[in-house]
Formats: structure tokens, sequence, C-alpha cells
């Protein structure tokens, strides 16, 4: 049954706040950093607003927020916290207990680069290092897509069969602070589509003890591993699933990625985030001229859906991979280095050709993406040797 | 209208552009429209040059980058002419609407030969008149609807009335003088580009 | 997954391990034999004991067990031999010997 759409208008950041609002979770430690600070500010005042019962619990950084929400969620409460940048860094050691203790903590990402140099804007740097630490990733082209992903990351993540934190992510200033239209849900609809929190083991548990967490030899460690990456593996389908009982609700769909006219495509933008947005039109003005274009938004990071990407491009000739943060492993980002992995395991032999775009919130126009054609067709036509590795939007000698 | 109108907004930090666009997306959401408002942001603190934007249109707006080529451009300071290159990609049928008491032979020399639409409306003055202080983004919010023509006429005075009153909750005594500063401002320019049409 | 702990051991493949490896009762360390670690044992002098219970909170493996509201005999199952105990002894009623008896 389909809920009703609220019309309005809002940045991203508030969209999450009123993602927030409606699924009202039992705890959020947080500590501010821009840009994600209006996040825990507006949590904070529907709390003392009385709008939510949500604990909120003031920390002195964001190790002690992710420590305190490891406590939380094993405690048996449902957690939240949110954080950018240097402030997910901060976490790092944490992030990963998170995932290995198998807890369904939800962390609201508001992408900044990680110093330095010393910027407040907008790029990948920071989730993209966090993708080794066990989260499920998502990542937002709008406000639209960070309120739909927040209110599917506690289904996934609680899910028995998952059982793993999942970080929602959005692109700093971009869209966090950007105000633009919106279809909200209504209260009920997305409390009912979350469900109540009802762990089977935690530790505030009377009369059932329970340990998470405890020391492990080596003849232990490396299965708990293991599972720990089944885990990862299952949520593909639960993220599906998900996604397909949230378009019952909302009439909007998801999936691991978005294919904008890649149908009969022969040179395809691959990215994720805002710059998909930007990608889309451009390929639209592309297309009135007759070149054949299209867009894959990359939607779910991890569990990276290596097998379905491939297929997705096997048609193609070529593809533009553009990451929105360097590795500095002196070849290409970490969707470039993914991405020509997952081409080469299944076989699609195609141009694949990676970019670096937007650091540090370098703007990224449909200008560019214009340029990227341009390039990309004369590479797929033989015309033009591929150089791996190129900045968009970098000054150039004069 | 064409499909998507793009603003540009120069100001410096403080006198409140960013608000004034996030005002106008507010409205203009409200009337129909797709809508995007959102400011350049740095380190940048009161005082500092400052860039915001915004685009309405009838479609889904999928771009997010800032705007080069605006249709519209609004300076709120104008002594950021002589610093900022405020016409840099400005279309030649779109204008440019200047806050300042002089008159437009006088600022047209720092337009950089820019051949549109040029007008000059005194912020300052309306806002010191009907706010007892300069702020001069509101009034620039009116001029803006005038020239622009995003929303009609009713629809922009009913809508902006809604904002303020929400804005302005616990100050409920400066909403009249934000409407009024609104008017005024609006006003002003329509009627100057009335006779400036005319003649 | 849900597992009696006692039911897990080094041979058990990764699939039957409990979820993040947590352990679903409490105070299982009992069942985690250290005695088999020592080396010298801990020997009791009643005679010489005045029950002055320092030795009682210093053993850190909790391998001497209180009686009513005297120190008992030492439980050899968890005593892994350290020796902390015949330090603190005021009164020698506490020797170290070789070996993992008594």
């Amino acid at each position: 049954m389909s809920a009703e759409r609220i019309k309005e208008r809002m940045s991203g950041n508030e969209a999450v706040a009123e993602a927030i609002r409606q699924v009202n979770p039992d705890v959020m430690p947080a500590f501010p950093i821009t840009p994600s600070t209006e996040i825990p500010q507006m949590v904070a005042n529907f709390i003392s607003n009385g709008k939510i019962d949500t604990e909120f619990i003031p920390v002195e950084s964001e190790h002690s927020a992710m420590s305190a929400a490891i406590g939380a969620e094993a405690a048996g409460a449902r957690t939240m916290t949110a954080t950018s940048s240097a402030g997910l860094a901060l976490m790092w050691e944490e992030l990963l207990l998170a995932a290995s203790n198998r807890l369904p903590i939800v962390l609201t990402l508001v992408n900044r680069t990680l110093s330095g140099p010393i910027n407040i804007n907008c790029d990948h740097s920071d989730g993209m290092g966090a993708r080794d630490t066990g989260w499920i990733q998502i990542y937002a082209e709008n406000n639209q897509e960070a309120y739909d992903n927040y209110i599917q990351a506690y289904p996934i993540a609680e899910d028995p069969r998952v059982h793993l934190p999942v970080m929602i992510c959005q692109d700093g200033f971009i869209t966090s602070h950007a105000v633009e239209n919106i279809d909200l849900l209504p209260d009920d609809a997305v409390r009912q589509f979350v469900g109540d929190y009802r762990p089977e083991e935690y530790l505030l548990n009377p009369g059932k003890p329970v340990s998470v967490g405890p020391y492990s030899i080596s003849a232990y460690a490396m299965e708990a591993k293991k599972n720990q990456e089944d885990a990862m593996e299952r949520a593909r389908d639960v993220i599906l699933e998900t996604a397909a009982r949230f378009q019952n609700l909302s009439g909007r769909k998801y999936g691991f990625f978005e294919q904008y006219k890649t149908k009969d495509a022969e040179i395809i933008f691959l990215l994720m985030g805002s710059a998909a947005g930007t990608a889309k039109q451009a390929v639209d003005e592309l297309r009135e001229k007759g070149k054949k274009a299209g867009v894959l938004k990359l939607r779910v990071f991890r569990p990276f859906p290596e097998k379905e990407i491939a297929e997705a491009l096997r048609n193609a000739k070529g593809v533009a991979i553009l990451d929105r943060c360097e590795s500095y492993n002196g070849c290409g980002g970490p969707l470039g280095s993914e991405v020509t992995a997952a081409l080469f395991r299944h076989k699609v032999q195609i141009e694949a050709v990676n970019y670096i775009y937007g650091l540090a919130g370098r703007d990224f126009t449909v200008t560019h993406v214009k340029e990227l054609y341009e390039e990309m067709h004369l590479v797929c036509t033989g015309e033009k040797k591929a150089v791996q590795h190129q900045y968009v939007g970098l000054r150039k000698e004069n | 209208m064409k499909n998507t109108i793009e603003i540009r907004w120069h100001g410096r930090g403080g006198q409140g552009a960013k608000t004034a666009a996030l005002l106008l997306a507010d409205a203009a959401f409200q009337t129909g429209q797709q809508v995007q408002g959102f400011p350049e942001y740095g380190p940048e603190r009161m005082g500092a040059p400052i860039t915001a934007y915004n685009r309405i249109s009838k479609e889904q707006i999928r771009v997010h980058s800032n705007i080069y080529e605006p249709d519209y451009v609004v300076v709120v300071d104008e002594t950021l002419l002589y610093s900022v290159d405020v016409t840099a990609g400005l279309k030649r049928e779109g204008a440019i609407i200047i806050n300042t008491a002089k008159s437009k032979k006088e600022v047209m020399k720092y337009l950089h030969g820019y051949k549109g639409e040029v007008i000059t409306i005194d912020a300052r003055a309306i806002s010191e008149e009907m706010l007892g202080k300069n702020f001069p983004n509101i009034p620039m919010l009116g001029a803006v609807a005038a020239v622009t023509g995003v929303m009609e006429r009713e629809d922009f005075f009913r809508e902006m009335e809604k904002s303020f009153r929400h804005k302005f909750a616990k100050k409920p005594e400066v909403i009249e003088g934000n409407q009024k500063a609104l008017y005024a401002a609006y006003e002003a320019v329509a009627y100057s580009r009335e006779m400036s049409l005319s003649a | 997954m849900k597992t009696d702990i006692s039911k897990i051991n080094e041979q058990t493949p990764h699939e039957e391990l409990t979820e993040g490896l947590m352990i679903f009762a409490g105070g299982t360390a009992k069942r985690f034999r250290t005695g088999e670690w020592r080396t010298n044992t801990p020997v009791f002098d009643r005679d010489k004991c005045k029950q002055c219970l320092l030795c009682v909170p210093v053993c850190p493996d909790g391998s001497i067990p209180m009686v009513g509201e005297e120190r008992g005999m030492f439980d050899y199952e968890h005593c892994k031999g350290c020796g902390i105990c015949a330090r603190v002894c005021p009164f020698g009623a506490i020797t170290m010997k070789e070996g993992i008896t008594a």
C-alpha cells in the first residue's frame, strides 16, 4: 500500500534529521563537526521540544561517540550517530569494532574531505577511507535519497541475516546545505516500515548474561572474520528486499545502483553522490545531439555489487569511472580499482578510464561531463590512447 | 518563462544573501515549483564576499554544481563591484540587480561592459525606512521577484508573509516591516522598469 | 547463532561459531581450566595461617575461595601457580613447590 506523499522543501541535513525524528531511535551519542553538525543540533531540538524521546549523549570526541554507540547498541538500544571527515577518522578503531561485534548501528555521514590541506568541503575521502571497516555504505544523490536511505538503514542493519552497521552518506554542503524539493512519508508509515527494535540477545537483559567482544585467539578469530564477510554478502539480498518493500511504500525505486539511459549507451559515466545528477543532465544534453551516453549511479558501495556492475557495463564501449577521492596508490581512486577488477573478473573487455574529480569541494559541472564524453569517444574509436588517473577541473598552465 | 531560471547572489557574510536565496526557494516551492537554494561555503565570516545560488524550475532539478551562466545576478553590497567580477557569465538577455544609491550610469563603469539590463535599487534606504535598520536582503528579494517574474505578484507576497510569520515567530514586531520593505522594493523596481520600457 | 559454549572447540567450523563470537552464558571462565598451566604449586600450611586474608584478594584467578569467614583450600583447577599469594603472606603459611601437585 502506497503511503501519502508530503511535499516539502528542505536541506539534506534537515531531511536526515526529519527521518531521525520519524524513526525515534533510542540513543544518539554525537560530537559536532562541519558539515554534519546540524543533524545532532536538530535532533537535540526535537528532544528538548518533546517530539522524540531519544537519549542524546554529548561526548568529548567522535572516538567516544562511536564507543558510546557500541555500548548502547550492545546494551539493546537502537542507536545512531552522525559525523563527517576527521570525525569519522577519529572513530576508526571503533568502526571496526561496531562491525565485528555485529552491532546494527546507523551512522549518517555527511561527506567532507579529510585533511590536509585542511578544508571543509565535499569529497568522498572520509567514506572511502572507511570502506574496509565492515560497514555497509549507501550513498545519496540528493536530499530525497538521503532521507529514503536512512529509513531503509535500520531494516537492513537489524535483519538477523545481516547484523552489521550501516553508513548513510550524502555530499557535504552540496546536498547537506542545499534546499531542494522532497517528498516525505507520514510518521506512522515510517515507524511501521522500520518497526520496533527487538534484539534477541543484548547486555541489559536480566537473567540472560552475554559477553560482547571477548578476546579471541587465532583459532577462532579468522573464523569470526569469515562470518562477518558472509553477513556482508547476505546483506545484498536484504538491501534489495528492503528496497522493494520501500518501493511499495513510497513508489520510489532503489537498487544497488541506478542506470540512467544506459540501455543503448556507448559511453557510461560511473559515479556516486550528488555529481550523478549533474551527469544525468549532461547525458540528456548529449543525447539531444545524438550522442549515446548514460550514467550508472552507484548507490551501494559496500557490499560492492561487482557482478551486477560488470553486467551493466558489458554492452558499452567504454566507461568513465569517476572517483571523488584519491587513493594515493599511484594509479587511481577506489572506484577505479574495484570497478576495473569487476570488469576483469567477469571478462567484460571495454575501455575503462579512471578520473579523479571534485576533491575538497572542487566544482563538477555539466561541461566537465561533456568534455569527458568527447575524450572517451576518441578513446573508444581508437583515435586517442586512454590516459588513466587524470584530474577533472584541475587548473592548467596558461 | 524558460524551464529553469538560475540566479546568483553576491553579498557579504552577515548581510543575509544566503537567507534571501533560501527564502526565495521557499516562496517558489510554495507556488508548486521545483527549487534549489544553496550557498557556496568556505571558512568565510562576517564581511567576507559570499555567493549563494537559486535554481527555479518547472521540472526536477538534478544539476548539483554552482551557476556559471546565470540568468540573473543580485548584488546585495555595492562595494563588491570593485573587487568581484559580478557579471561573469551573466546572460545578455538576463539582468543584474544592484543595491546602491548611485545612478545606473555610475555603476555601469564596474560592469565590464555588460550589455543586458541593469537595475539599481537603494535597498539600504528602503530597509532603514521600513525596518529602522540596514537589512538589505529583504528589499533585494522583492526586487528579484519583480525582475525575474518567477512567481505571480500575489503569490509571492502571500507566501513571503507566511515565511516571515514562520521565521520571525518569536519576533512578530518585525513581520510588518519586512513585508513593507519587500513590497516597496518590488513596486519601485516594477515601476522603474515600466518607465524605461515605455521610454 | 546462539550456541552452547561447551559445544564449541578449536575444531568447530566457522558456520557453527556464535555471531561476533558472543558468549551466551555467565561465569564461563570456570570452564577454562587454567590449572593445567601450572609449573609451581602453592602449598598451604594451616597451622601458620592467622586468617589475615591478605592472600584472597590478590589472587588473579580467584583461586583462594572463602569458606564462611576463613580462607579455604586452593582451587587447583584454576590456580596458575603465579606465587603472588606466597609473596604476600606475612606468616610463611604459603610456600611454592616445584611441580604440578602440592
